[in-house]
């Protein structure tokens, strides 16, 4: 269980990005967070991994307070956090299976990392989890010889080769083709059913949202101001949400609403 | 279903009877070259000894002599400057002969073959050279570092000229203009830019070199260096080092800014 | 009114400003080589004879004798030896140097500091200088010049290798930061294969340089092809000394084709 509370991130003197933010997490959920640029949405998601420290508040993941932690023990409870990104962070030069071992770097000693002996179970592991998404084949290539949906897939098996006890997604199909992008979201969808794994979605789409998601949460100049079902996304709540953001992104969020 | 549990980073030499040859012959060479260094490691503790001493000898640098210093470092820069209008000039026909789209076979082939030597020899070669032939002081120094231009200014200058814009060149000829307006219209406003750059650069660096040469007799800073170190002069030594690095920050810097500012 | 009451027949490419401007800069460059040509200390007589000299020192060096050529090949070899190996052990010192100064991988300001300290003192004192101070520390031989050349190379190596990580793609840190995975391990793993390429580059391109400069190192006593050079030209053999050039032109264009080869290799 995620929970999140009071959570503030200022940075310099100006006003916050979020303000006394609460939100909790139950279960192997599909949680979406939408919301129009600058309502503070990766921030969040970065707070919950630290990759941005937060100002104050709290975050509690399975009963570990995260906020607090320095060092060793923030790397440790990194691990148990995966994290797709939308250009997907791989290392271009290097192999996609020695990208998709990075993810465990934070349980296996320097020397087997430099000199890429990784334990059999890891190998395993990653070949079960590239085949499920479908990229086995690759193992020996590198990164940046594959195609877009390619290359987040194996962002997505990096994450999970964590053994993650949630998953963070930031805008994960926003560097993909709409086509490309629905199998990403399907396969982010099956895989939490699969590994009873809460997922947390930033997304711009609100129709993928909708279609992919068990739970939508709508953000807006640092607050939650929807947080429901995707049913009971009706065209007020995408007012409310979008209103007084930049006209082409109002009008984007509205026709997908529709 | 059952998935492999070993894996190995493709190697970089696929061919393992290569790849193996190649690991062997480098440490062979490394291990080889190392064992044969002929390091008297007698002299090497004696060293260290008189490490301490020169050490011990350039603190603090001594200004005394500083009208020596200034002077040096003077005529370094009256042989930078002048070597610097020299070899510039003389670049600009040696980058035409050198130039694959614009000079005739025979004239290219000599254009490079006297680019290739000006570039491959060292300034201390060439200084040693030009002061057994024009003796002592600056003047090997200027001939020196014009030689030393010509190797690194003509040869971009031929690179930049062979990739331009042909087109323009054709339209002067089109419209039947002589050789050399052809030449200022069509070639000399392409390459100008690069060209002052390059002049800039390569008074920076002609200053750098200017230091250096004078140590085996052609004039400069370089010579009272060479001298102060002769008389064991370490304290002297340490301030024109000094000075070097300064005025080379200095001028990088100065260079840096114009060139930035083009 | 006609095109030429308007003022409307006379062009010029710059307007009054920019041709003050550029008068400007071409007399400041006029007068720089006016000052130095007029106080710099050359008798003049000796530049007018040194067309005349020059032409006889080629004479004398023709037509180059081959009778040392063994021992010539054999330091030449040591040269190069000197080369690789100086470049090869500066190219590894100056990893931690790089790491230091580049400003995203320093630990703190001090250690950047330091880092560009190294680096600036590496870089603005010439091989030759140098070559000249280990000469006096370990005495005349292949050492100092080994030691000179890599404290040289530190210099160059370390600032565009800095240069290149502070360059590097920062999203893949980003994410290997949040697998929880250590700094070492990072380094190792994100930044390392990043700057792979411009290490190679650096490092073939520095031992091309440095074949050129470890041929000097034996004028001041630093060991290689140098002494020999030395030698002969001080005791007016300019025939061996025409060789001895020749051998040096030689192994600088085949260094030259070496490093493309090597670059088109590796990279």
């Amino acid at each position: 269980m995620l929970k999140i509370t009071d959570l503030v991130k200022r940075y310099g003197g100006g006003d916050p990005v979020l303000k006394d933010l609460g939100l909790t997490i139950e279960g192997e959920s599909v949680v979406s967070i939408i919301g129009s640029s600058g309502a503070g949405k990766s921030t969040l998601l970065r707070c919950i991994n630290r990759l941005v420290e937060p100002t104050s508040g709290s975050i509690v993941l399975n009963g570990t307070e995260l906020t607090r932690l320095r060092g060793r023990h923030l790397r440790e409870a990194r691990r148990k956090i995966g994290m797709v990104f939308q250009s997907f962070n791989l290392v271009d030069r290097l192999t996609v299976m020695e990208n998709v071992q990075s993810g465990r770097l934070g349980y296996i000693s320097t020397w087997a990392a430099i000199m890429r002996r990784y334990p059999k179970d890891d190998i395993r592991r990653a070949y079960e989890l590239m085949e499920r998404v479908g990229i086995a084949h690759y193992a020996n290539k590198r990164a940046d010889e594959l195609s877009g949906g390619e290359r987040q897939r194996v962002g997505v098996v990096r994450a999970l080769m964590q053994k993650p006890e949630i998953l963070l997604a930031d805008e994960p199909t926003a560097s993909l083709d709409p086509k490309t992008s629905e199998q990403i979201m399907g396969l982010l969808r099956d895989l939490s059913r699969e590994l009873k794994l809460p997922v947390l979605i930033n997304i711009h789409n609100v129709h993928e949202a909708r279609e992919y998601t068990d739970r939508i949460v709508g953000m807006r100049y640092g607050r939650i101001i929807f947080d429901d079902a995707p049913g009971a996304l009706d065209q007020e709540a995408m007012d409310r949400i979008y209103s007084g953001s930049p006209a082409a992104d109002r009008a984007d969020g509205l026709r997908q609403a529709s | 279903m059952s998935h492999p549990d070993t894996w190995q980073r493709p190697p970089f030499i696929s061919n393992p009877v290569l790849r193996w040859a190649v690991y062997l012959g480098v440490i062979v060479y490394v291990g080889w070259t190392l064992v044969t260094l002929p390091i008297d490691w007698g002299r090497v503790a004696e060293g260290l000894v008189r490490a301490q001493r020169i050490f011990g000898g350039a603190f603090p640098p001594s200004f005394e002599r500083s009208g020596l210093l200034i002077d040096g470092f003077l005529e370094s820069l009256k042989i930078a400057v002048l070597a610097t209008a020299g070899g510039v000039l003389l670049s600009i026909p040696i980058a035409f002969m050198a130039a694959r789209n614009i000079a005739p076979r025979p004239v290219f082939y000599l254009g490079r073959a006297i680019v290739i030597v000006a570039r491959s020899f060292h300034p201390v070669i060439v200084a040693i050279i030009f002061v057994k032939a024009v003796g002592f002081g600056p003047f090997a120094g200027v001939l020196t570092l014009i030689v030393y231009s010509i190797g690194f200014v003509a040869k971009m200058l031929a690179e930049r000229i062979e990739e331009i814009d042909f087109g323009q060149v054709e339209a002067m000829r089109a419209a039947g203009a002589p050789y050399f307006s052809t030449l200022a219209y069509a070639i000399f406003p392409q390459i100008m830019p690069r060209q002052i750059g390059l002049t800039i650069y390569q008074l920076d660096s002609n200053l750098r070199a200017s230091a250096v040469v004078g140590i085996v007799g052609a004039g400069g800073i370089g010579a009272t260096l060479a001298n102060a170190f002769g008389r064991y002069d370490y304290d002297f030594a340490l301030a024109i080092t000094m000075v070097i690095v300064a005025a080379i920050l200095l001028s990088e810097g100065v260079s840096g800014w114009i060139r930035k500012r083009l | 009114m006609t095109l030429a009451e308007m003022g409307r027949d006379d062009w010029a490419r710059f307007t009054l400003r920019q041709r003050m401007q550029r008068y400007a800069v071409f007399a400041a460059c006029a007068l720089a080589v006016a000052w130095a040509l007029g106080s710099i200390e050359i008798i003049w007589a000796w530049v007018w004879d040194a067309p005349v000299q020059m032409g006889d020192l080629f004479a004398r060096m023709y037509p180059p004798d081959p009778t040392n050529l063994g021992t010539i090949l054999r330091v030449l070899w040591e040269t190069v030896n000197i080369a690789t190996i100086a470049t090869a052990f500066a190219v590894i010192l100056a990893l931690p140097v790089a790491y230091l100064a580049a400003q995203n991988t320093t630990p703190n300001q001090a250690t950047l500091w330091l880092g560009r300290l190294i680096l600036v003192t590496s870089r603005s004192v010439n091989t030759i200088i140098w070559a000249l101070l280990f000469v006096a520390i370990f005495g005349p031989g292949i050492i100092a010049g080994i030691v000179a050349i890599m404290f040289r190379s530190i210099g160059f190596v370390g600032k565009l290798l800095g240069e290149a990580i502070e360059e590097i793609d920062k999203r893949p840190v980003e994410a290997l930061e949040a697998t929880g995975a250590s700094r070492f391990k990072v380094i190792a793993y994100a930044i390392v294969p990043q700057v792979m390429p411009t290490f190679w580059a650096v490092a073939i391109l520095r031992w091309d340089i440095n074949l050129r400069e470890s041929t000097v190192l034996g004028l001041v006593g630093a060991g290689g092809i140098g002494i020999i050079l030395q030698g002969a030209i001080d005791t007016f053999n300019w025939r061996e000394a025409a060789m001895v050039l020749l051998a040096i032109l030689a192994l600088v264009i085949l260094g030259e084709i070496v490093s493309a080869w090597l670059r088109r290799r590796i990279i």
